[in-house]
């Protein structure tokens, strides 16, 4: 069963919609206490990563997220928060992930925010992208981004520049898209982490 | 590369579609989830619902619409219509919306913008401007085109961005429901000016008017309302069109 990390940064109707939708069972996470039952966690976020950062260290759940080893995957800000820093805030994020979340420059070529369906092409061999072709389409809706990297970055996306639709590193994992707004491949994705 | 998002637009009143739709294997044309759902896979890159109700009973069923659709539909959706303060702005977002659109409100209360945006991000705020030529010049309209304000359409714009609009849609009144297609000249002039995405609205008659406003504009996505809901322009259809014309679209 995934357990939804709450700590007050943004709604999760879409997500627990999606994942009622996929059949997959889920409870909400709102002490270190609650993560025992579960065996999968998804941290969410919207809005701004330095705003959440300090309602994620409030929450006091940092030390026991860091320290537990189960699959976990962070959305959109959620994934951000996974990062060293976020140039939203000039804030410093968990840090399990070495790499930075920098702000797109915005020009007419480019507008940012970064919003609409765009290609994600995954650059490794991992089961959350079982089944989803290589360049299909995800739903973008994000001012910053994680640079890409090439031992982090699990699938990459081209906007002003190439960055980081998704990382991964041990029982960690992110995705800058929201698979729960992304029709169809987007629940594969979801279906994909609850199996992993 | 970024696609072209189509854009269906449902006007509601009261809960229920209003104006006519046409769609084959519709159990029922007046419940916009099940059109939503319709859209969704026949290939819609977003919905927009524009509520028209008119009692004071309007948030209470938006939120409940708004939580059904969530409920049923993977794509994005905006909506709009009568939100006039913060507590409207966070009922529909807590309740599945992914996006606002503002019109009059913003008009009447540019500091409003401000205020959302601040609240909920600028990716959540968009402003939807209603203009039309007066005196050989585009000004913003109230009330679907009836009541002119003094704002000029590109500098409202500007301002819109500047307060921290995340999205503008704009919608011609002199083209729309004329089925001759966008306000390309407009729509180019908004688009290289804003550093924000750009929705064309008003004037969609046919498969080449999609061509045409993307081409020739390059705004981020196209809306239309009775084209798709007659069935005259079949999304499917429209985007291979489109692919075909070299303009990225997400194929499902």
């Amino acid at each position: 069963m995934i357990g939804i990390i709450r700590y007050g940064a943004g709604n999760i109707f879409s997500l627990t919609s999606a994942l009622d939708r996929l059949e997959i069972p889920y409870g909400m996470v709102f002490t270190e206490a609650d993560m025992a039952q579960y065996d999968h966690f998804i941290i969410p976020g919207v809005g701004h990563a330095g705003a959440a950062m300090d309602k994620l260290t409030a929450s006091g759940l940092v030390p026991a997220i860091k320290a537990q080893n189960k699959p976990t995957l962070g959305i959109c800000v959620g994934m951000q928060l996974l990062t060293s820093y976020s140039e939203e805030g000039d804030s410093d994020m968990l840090g399990i992930f070495p790499i930075k979340t920098l702000k797109f420059t915005a020009d007419p070529e480019h507008k940012v925010p970064h919003t609409g369906w765009n290609r994600v092409f995954s650059q490794k061999d991992n089961l959350l992208f079982t089944d989803i072709p290589v360049g299909s389409h995800f739903y973008f809706v994000h001012s910053y981004f994680i640079e890409y990297d090439d031992v982090y970055t699990l699938a990459a996306t081209d906007y002003s520049t190439k960055f980081s639709a998704s990382i991964w590193q041990d029982n960690f994992y992110g995705v800058q898209f929201h698979p729960e707004k992304s029709g169809n491949y987007g629940e594969v994705l979801l279906k994909n982490f609850s199996k992993i | 590369m970024l696609s072209k998002r189509i854009i269906p637009c449902l006007d509601v009143k009261d809960g229920r579609t209003v104006k006519g739709v046409n769609f084959v294997d519709l159990r029922d044309a007046g419940d916009p989830v099940e059109l939503a759902w319709n859209y969704s896979r026949q290939g819609a890159d977003e919905l927009v619902f524009l509520d028209i109700t008119a009692t004071h009973e309007r948030r209470k069923t938006m939120v409940e619409l708004v939580k059904s659709v969530a409920r049923q539909i993977s794509i994005p959706f905006t909506i709009g219509g009568g939100i006039n303060e913060i507590a409207d702005a966070d009922a529909l977002l807590n309740a599945g919306a992914d996006k606002i659109s503002i019109n009059s409100a913003a008009v009447r209360n540019p500091a409003l913008i401000d205020e959302l945006a601040k609240a909920f991000g600028v990716q959540f705020v968009v402003i939807a401007v209603d203009t039309r030529l007066n005196n050989g010049k585009n000004i913003v309209h109230l009330n679907g085109g009836r009541i002119p304000t003094e704002k000029e359409t590109l500098n409202w714009i500007k301002e819109a961005e500047s307060r921290g609009a995340g999205e503008i849609l704009l919608t011609s009144m002199d083209h729309d429901g004329t089925k001759a297609g966008f306000d390309n000249s407009l729509l180019k002039i908004v688009n290289d000016a804003v550093n924000i995405p750009v929705i064309a609205s008003g004037g969609a008659g046919s498969v080449e008017h999609f061509v045409d406003v993307f081409e020739r504009t390059n705004v981020d996505a196209a809306l239309a309302a009775s084209v798709f809901h007659y069935g005259e322009i079949l999304i499917p259809d429209l985007k291979g069109i489109l692919q075909n014309r070299g303009i990225e679209v997400r194929l499902s």
